[in-house]
């Protein structure tokens, strides 16, 4: 069984900040981690490779501070990483995005099932998965809260539909992204760090992709672009109480009163 | 094309100006400056930094002719006959958009049985309905589903198109997407439309305290996913449109999928329907704390809800939290306990009609979207407030 797991770098905190006079954003850029929604992908394919055999190779794409995240999958487990890096990526929207995986994806070669997480933390579109299964051709499902069989032409699968749960019979390679809280994600052990080969990771630039077409990369290959980035709206109409707690209570009763919440 | 370095007019004073003002440390100076696969193209080094320092030159991408592209479409999603109310709310934001440009708003509908959903769209205001019924669409198979409404895409040829971001949704309207290789932006908060038929899609953005203007200029048909409970659904009225029947082929339920079984969740009050909610983040300092919340929900007949380090501590249910990664919730009065506002929060609960906060910190950002602040101790307000509660309307 060759499973590719789709990772994400993304930043530890969500201190973004826009400057509201001059317009400029601030950010700590400095402290990031894998995406915690990754977690139960690898586990996923740990668990899988566990029953079957095979090779897990993650892949993802970003600037070369993410080696540090596919190194991470190693010690928890992955054989492998391949990492994009190059700056014709940067501007990415969704389909760019899941363009430039699809490349890192006929890189790596052949597969028999790719699995990402649900989402990320910082984009939180859940979009990548699904286009990165139509791009390559193949079927998905999303939300997926277990494997239930797999041999080596089916897999099936139980997702989570809001109202229902379904569960379906697909035939392989198609793609998963596993919902939270699916699997237990185990920690990087240390013994697999120590063991890890130091060529585990490959870095490939745009131009080490053979079939890149560059005009569906980045910026320009992104139909969807940022206009404008702003501070949120705040409201203007409201009431801001301060005083001793029983000043703040009595005002609070009030309004629950007048609302008639109480 | 895109970025361009003037190297001749950097020096070091300049370059370290630049490297401070990226926001993601894309930029490095070594004697040469150079931008590393760090950068998101903000292009905040072009706007702000050292005048004609960096550059950007537009890129030649071909443009499609919009004229070709009519209509605002939304995605009906039913399940048993029954739609999801957030497709009643897309069809009232849809209205709006297409007063805009004087478009039609239609709809796709895809499933079995689906004749009283049908009269339910028209009544919304639907102008044209395109049905594809078929037995073997009764449930959600991804590449069925997609191909109906690929289908619909190429035959209306609709300049925006509207999904609901539910489990359903999110799966949907990426896979089409892609195939017909347009631009999608995920849980739009607000949509506005320009004259040209540019939607306008704003949503949070760069995972922080932030919001981002999306437009799909290039290209059309523009997809975006909206959240149930981001906008209001549309009053009924007498039906003014249309159905129009569409063949469900034999191609279209041809796909690598089978259903093998569907199991109904059981039914819980789901805080996304609660008309009250007490909600509470990490001003609370243990877990046992929970119990004076709960105390004031259940004093108010509300629904306890969360934060998302509180889902991430263990300490509640991940159907409890509400923002972007939670559920989003628009009760009609919302008290959040300890919870300082993060854009990700106020993205699931900022449509509430009535919102309170209590929060020691005065600065924290809830303050600046609340309708009524208390800058106070949530340990002591709130057992006073219960104390006034129990003593009823003599206090």
């Amino acid at each position: 069984m060759k499973i590719i797991v789709c990772v994400k770098q993304v930043p530890a905190s969500s201190n973004v900040d826009v400057d509201p006079v001059t317009g400029v954003l601030k950010r700590d850029g400095t402290n990031v981690k894998l995406n915690p929604y990754d977690l139960f992908a690898l586990e996923m394919a740990f668990r899988l490779k566990e029953d079957m055999g095979g090779c897990i190779t993650a892949l993802s794409m970003g600037p070369s501070s993410a080696l540090s995240s596919l190194l991470e999958t190693v010690y928890m487990g992955a054989d492998k990483g391949v990492l994009l890096s190059d700056r014709v990526f940067a501007g990415s929207d969704v389909q760019a995005t899941s363009y430039a995986l699809k490349c890192g994806v006929n890189k790596i070669g052949s597969y028999d099932l790719i699995i990402c997480g649900k989402q990320t933390t910082d984009g939180d579109t859940a979009q990548v998965g699904p286009e990165l299964a139509e791009q390559l051709g193949i079927e998905h499902a999303s939300n997926v809260i277990s494997v239930d069989s797999i041999d080596g032409e089916y897999i099936t699968v139980t997702l989570n539909l809001d109202d229902v749960y379904q569960t379906q019979k697909m035939k392989l390679p198609c793609l998963l992204t596993i919902e939270k809280d699916a699997c237990t994600p185990r920690l990087p052990s240390f013994r697999r760090k120590l063991a890890a080969p130091p060529d585990c990771i490959q870095v490939y630039t745009a131009d080490q992709l053979e079939d890149i077409d560059r005009s569906k990369c980045g910026l320009k290959g992104s139909p969807t672009q940022v206009e404008r980035i702003f501070p949120p709206d705040s409201d203007t109409k409201q009431i801001i109480f301060e005083g001793d707690a029983e000043t703040l209570s009595k005002e609070l009763y009030s309004i629950l009163t007048s609302e008639k919440i109480v | 094309m895109g970025l361009i370095i003037n190297q001749k007019i950097i020096d070091s004073a300049s370059a370290q100006k630049l490297i401070d003002l990226c926001p993601f440390g894309a930029i490095k100076y070594d004697g040469q400056l150079s931008i590393t696969s760090a950068c998101k193209m903000c292009k905040m080094c072009v706007k702000k930094g050292p005048e004609g320092a960096i550059t950007y030159e537009e890129e030649d991408i071909p443009k499609c002719n919009k004229d070709e592209w009519r209509g605002v479409a939304v995605f009906a999603e039913q399940r048993d006959g029954v739609i999801h109310p957030v497709s009643l709310e897309l069809i009232g934001k849809a209205r709006e958009l297409a007063a805009v440009t004087g478009h039609p708003v239609t709809a796709v509908l895809i499933g079995s049985g689906t004749e009283k959903a049908e009269d339910i769209l028209l009544r919304h205001g639907i102008d044209t309905l395109y049905v594809y019924d078929d037995p073997q669409l009764k449930n959600f198979v991804i590449s069925s589903y997609a191909c109906a409404f690929t289908d619909f895409i190429k035959k209306t040829k609709p300049s925006s198109i509207l999904v609901g971001a539910t489990s359903l949704g999110r799966s949907l309207a990426p896979k089409v997407a892609a195939r017909v290789h347009a631009g999608l932006t995920a849980d739009c908060t607000m949509l506005k439309m320009k004259e040209n038929t540019d939607l306008v899609q704003i949503r949070p953005a760069f995972g922080g305290n932030i919001m981002a203007q999306i437009v799909t200029p290039n290209t059309r048909p523009q997809f975006c996913t909206v959240r149930y409970k981001i906008f209001s659904s549309s009053e009924p009225s007498e039906p003014k449109g249309k159905t129009v029947r569409m063949e469900v082929t034999r191609e279209m339920l041809s796909g690598n999928t089978e259903v093998v079984r569907v199991v109904e969740k059981p039914r819980e009050i789901d805080i996304s329907d609660a008309e009250i909610i007490v909600a509470v983040g990490r001003g609370l300092k243990t877990k046992e704390d929970i119990s004076l919340a709960k105390k004031l929900a259940d004093a108010l007949g509300a629904q306890l809800a969360c934060t998302r380090p509180l889902v991430e501590s263990g300490w509640f249910d991940p159907k409890k939290q509400i923002g972007l990664s939670g559920r989003t919730v628009k009760p009609k009065m919302i008290i959040t306990l300890g919870i300082s506002g993060s854009v990700q929060f106020a993205a699931g609960m900022q449509n509430s009609d009535k919102i309170i906060a209590v929060n020691e910190d005065k600065d924290a950002p809830i303050f600046k979207f609340a309708h009524y602040g208390f800058i106070g101790n949530l340990y002591e307000i709130v057992p006073d407030l219960l104390k006034m509660i129990e003593g009823g309307k003599n206090v």
